[in-house]
């Protein structure tokens, strides 16, 4: 940096990425890591393996657009249910960052996850931190080059078994298995098997803390979702400092410093390479690593744990004690996101389990205001497009009802296979005499002859003219 | 190409594209590096720039994989340029339009449905009307191209024609109907009172029409109006009941497609009607008119459908 001049230099406006090394660490977060990273892996890999009622149990089918979700069958027309689970991780995620800070980034985030498996993999390829320093800065060799090809044809591996696991949500998996083995495939499913296989392997292997410094919003606005008693990693800097190394055979020294050897240990577990004694940064994911190396060294040195560990901010500044924090957890941002939350969770579950598997549009024919036809009868066309939102058929009776007289021409019952949409035309007719001129409101009634629980009702208008 | 109604705009165009490019080339090229105060041990702390006397910008460098982003983006927007059509009158190296994209779904669909609906061309009209898979396609087939005027369940409207009764302008067996459909038709009545006489002439005529047909007609003035039928009697014949080889409908029966009315009746003596049918041949091709004809010929011949399908 020093040029010619010692105060003017030219600077340069972007980095070069300092690699991480992020040394491995066991401890109570980092068990609970591993626990999610089974739990959602197992659940992400295995669940498009199994079959409810002879088809995929999870299957979101985008050339027929119908999507399936074990019992239920979703069409386009339920793309609130999408909205709602979109509301409901949204507010998930601030309730569970106004309490627990960010756990989601720490704990259970597909970022997060793949590159712990995707470390696990380098560190039992290329060794332990240190280890894999090393071998960064060894000059090119047959060992190194081995190493590094090993490593990444298992990362292409796991990420292509990844990227086809994924696309096997939207093509059924067992079919894509012989796609794949007969190399088969169609353009788009080739497409997004390398592309998202692609994304994790560049995602997970390469870009690791930079997808979360630089690409993830989250990270930027979670000021806004903490506040003091937010629950962060934090360092106990009043029990710490002042900080450094101990000797044996000087005690003194010792007295005067705090619990803080200054190992760095902290540092060197950091996946995005921060030093958190210098209190809260937006790098920090709340992984919580640090607080396990740091627990391990003061068991090593004999002083009680703690030094790094989950606390609040309000906590650390009034010395609170744990229970101290629990009673504040209850602060009116999270009485109104768990409100909101629950309100939202139950009208999602109580719609989508209630739901009646048949839907019915009632469009009326707009070319004609209403017919004239013997016997003083006025006559209306309707078009309606019926919906059998359930797998097995079913047969309807359709009825409607609203004015004096009303009927439906006809015998106005419909058979319909599972899932199948269609649109029948049916004449309503009145009496001229007790109808109402202009628009009246009626409403048709569709039922499932064998089942009278199954009851659709649609508003719609009848024209007499005037 | 067409778009432009003199060359100077696509090179306008050009120039101000590919200008534009560049320029974002060398901001991005020239601002990667600044000159700035460093403090002794080499550390930078602020990029120099000031706002409003005291507001200074840290020095937060970027991280060098998103400025090579940037510049893939324009090595990517160049390529694009130079592939597809967006520099003026360029056409690109591909020769991309959206018309013959069009044209080539088009295509793809023709040869995917093509056969399906081909299979159907061979079989008789009659027969078709009763094969419940040919009914539905062509029961979706109506409700997409003819139940906008005839009415989604084919009994029609004030001047389009009810499909589902006996009464046809044009002739109702399998053959009529589908050249109805293939070449459209044109229904021309002309003025009729210069031809009737005066207005108590129409009136009476009116009554006569209105006789053939049982309704509420004055004997009275309908007697009177025979004579001046004998102008009418040249389309609808003499006894009223029409011509389907000129499309003059049939007067006698009850059904009147613009109403039975003594007033109705005298408003198109006097002033005639002129009524279109359009022509879907060139539209849907003759492979969906065949199906088309067969649904709507099963419509007023319907007896052996399955009921579970109507």
């Amino acid at each position: 940096m020093e040029s010619a001049s010692p105060e003017v230099a030219v600077i340069k406006m972007y980095q070069a990425r300092e690699e991480i090394y992020p040394r491995e660490i066991q401890g109570r977060y980092a068990t609970l890591r591993w626990f999610f990273v089974w739990a959602t892996q197992l659940l992400f890999y295995g669940l498009p393996w199994f079959s409810w009622n002879d088809r995929q149990a999870v299957l979101f089918d985008l050339g027929t657009r119908k999507f399936y979700i074990f019992g239920i069958v979703l069409w386009p027309q339920d793309f609130i249910y999408l909205a709602a689970l979109l509301i409901i991780s949204a507010y998930s995620l601030f309730l569970f960052t106004a309490i627990f800070g960010r756990v989601w980034c720490g704990f259970a985030c597909p970022q997060t996850v793949y590159t712990e498996i995707f470390m696990w993999i380098e560190r039992k390829i290329e060794g332990d931190r240190s280890a894999r320093i090393r071998l960064d800065r060894q000059p090119a060799s047959f060992r190194k080059f081995s190493r590094k090809l090993a490593k990444h044809m298992s990362w292409g591996a796991l990420a292509l078994w990844t990227g086809f696991t994924f696309v096997g949500y939207f093509t059924p998996i067992t079919v894509l298995a012989n796609e794949v083995s007969a190399l088969t495939l169609g353009p788009w499913e080739w497409f997004w098997v390398l592309f998202y296989s692609f994304a994790t392997y560049g995602n997970a292997g390469w870009m690791r803390e930079q997808v979360c410094k630089y690409m993830c919003p989250y990270a930027r606005f979670q000021s806004a979702m903490f506040d003091k008693d937010s629950l962060i990693i934090t360092y106990d800097a009043g029990r710490g400092e002042p900080r450094g190394a101990r000797h044996k055979d000087d005690p003194a020294t010792a007295k005067a410093l705090g619990d803080c050897i200054d190992c760095s240990m902290c540092v060197q577990v950091c996946p995005t390479g921060i030093d958190i004694r210098k209190g809260l940064q937006y790098e920090c994911i709340g992984c919580a690593a640090c607080v396990d190396a740091c627990n391990s060294v003061m068991d090593k040195i004999g002083a009680p744990r703690g030094l790094v560990r989950y606390w609040t901010d309000h906590a650390m500044t009034n010395r609170w004690t744990a229970e101290q924090i629990f009673s504040h957890m209850f602060r009116p941002r999270v009485l109104i996101y768990t409100s909101v939350l629950i309100v939202i969770v139950s009208v999602f579950f109580g719609t989508l389990l209630t739901r009646t598997p048949v839907k019915m549009d009632v469009i009326r024919d707009r070319g004609s205001m209403g017919r004239e036809i013997e016997n003083g009868m006025i006559e209306n066309v309707y078009r309606l497009q019926l919906m059998n939102t359930d797998e097995s058929a079913h047969h309807y009776r359709i009825s409607v009802s609203g004015i004096d007289s009303i009927k439906l021409q006809g015998a106005g019952e419909f058979a319909l296979n599972g899932t199948e949409s269609r649109a029948v035309a049916v004449n309503v007719r009145v009496d001229e005499a007790k109808g109402e001129k202009g628009s009246n409101k009626i409403w048709f009634t569709l039922v499932d002859i064998d089942n009278p629980d199954i009851l659709v009702k649609e508003k719609a208008v009848f024209f007499v003219p005037r | 190409m067409a778009d432009f109604t003199s060359g100077f705009w696509g090179i306008y165009i050009t120039v101000l594209t590919i200008v534009s490019v560049f320029g974002c080339a060398w901001l991005l090229w020239s601002q990667s590096t600044i000159k700035t105060a460093v403090s002794k041990d080499g550390h930078v702390e602020t990029t120099g720039h000031t706002w409003d006397e005291g507001l200074e910008e840290l020095n937060n460098p970027m991280p060098r994989w998103w400025m090579w982003l940037f510049y893939i983006t324009i090595v990517f927007g160049l390529a694009y340029l130079f592939l597809y059509p967006g520099l003026g009158a360029y056409a690109g190296k591909l020769g991309w339009a959206s018309k013959s994209q069009y044209e080539e779904e088009l295509k793809l669909a023709d040869e995917e449905y093509g056969p399906l609906f081909a299979k159907y061309q061979q079989v008789d009209i009659k027969m078709l009307a009763v094969d419940p898979q040919a009914h539905a396609i062509g029961e979706r087939l109506f409700l997409t191209y003819c139940a906008q005027c005839h009415g989604s369940d084919a009994r029609g409207n004030k001047g389009y024609p009810n499909l589902t009764d006996s009464d046809w302008l044009h002739g109702g067996e399998p053959d009529a109907i589908k050249a109805t459909i293939l070449k459209g038709r044109n229904g021309t009545m002309p003025p009729m009172s210069a031809a009737v006489g005066t207005e108590k002439d129409i009136e009476n005529v009116a009554h006569y029409v209105l006789s053939f047909s049982d309704s509420a007609a004055d004997p009275i003035k309908a007697a009177i109006g025979k004579e001046k039928f004998a102008a009418c009697a040249a389309c609808h014949g003499a006894n009223g009941k029409g011509n389907t080889a000129v499309g003059a409908p049939n007067l006698t029966d009850k059904t009147w497609l613009y109403g039975g009315s003594v007033t109705t009746i005298m408003e198109i003596i006097r002033g005639g009607r002129n009524n279109v049918m359009p022509a879907f041949a060139e539209f849907l091709g003759e492979a969906k008119v065949h199906l088309l004809s067969a649904y709507v010929w099963g419509l007023s011949n319907n007896s052996t459908l399955p009921a579970a399908s109507k």
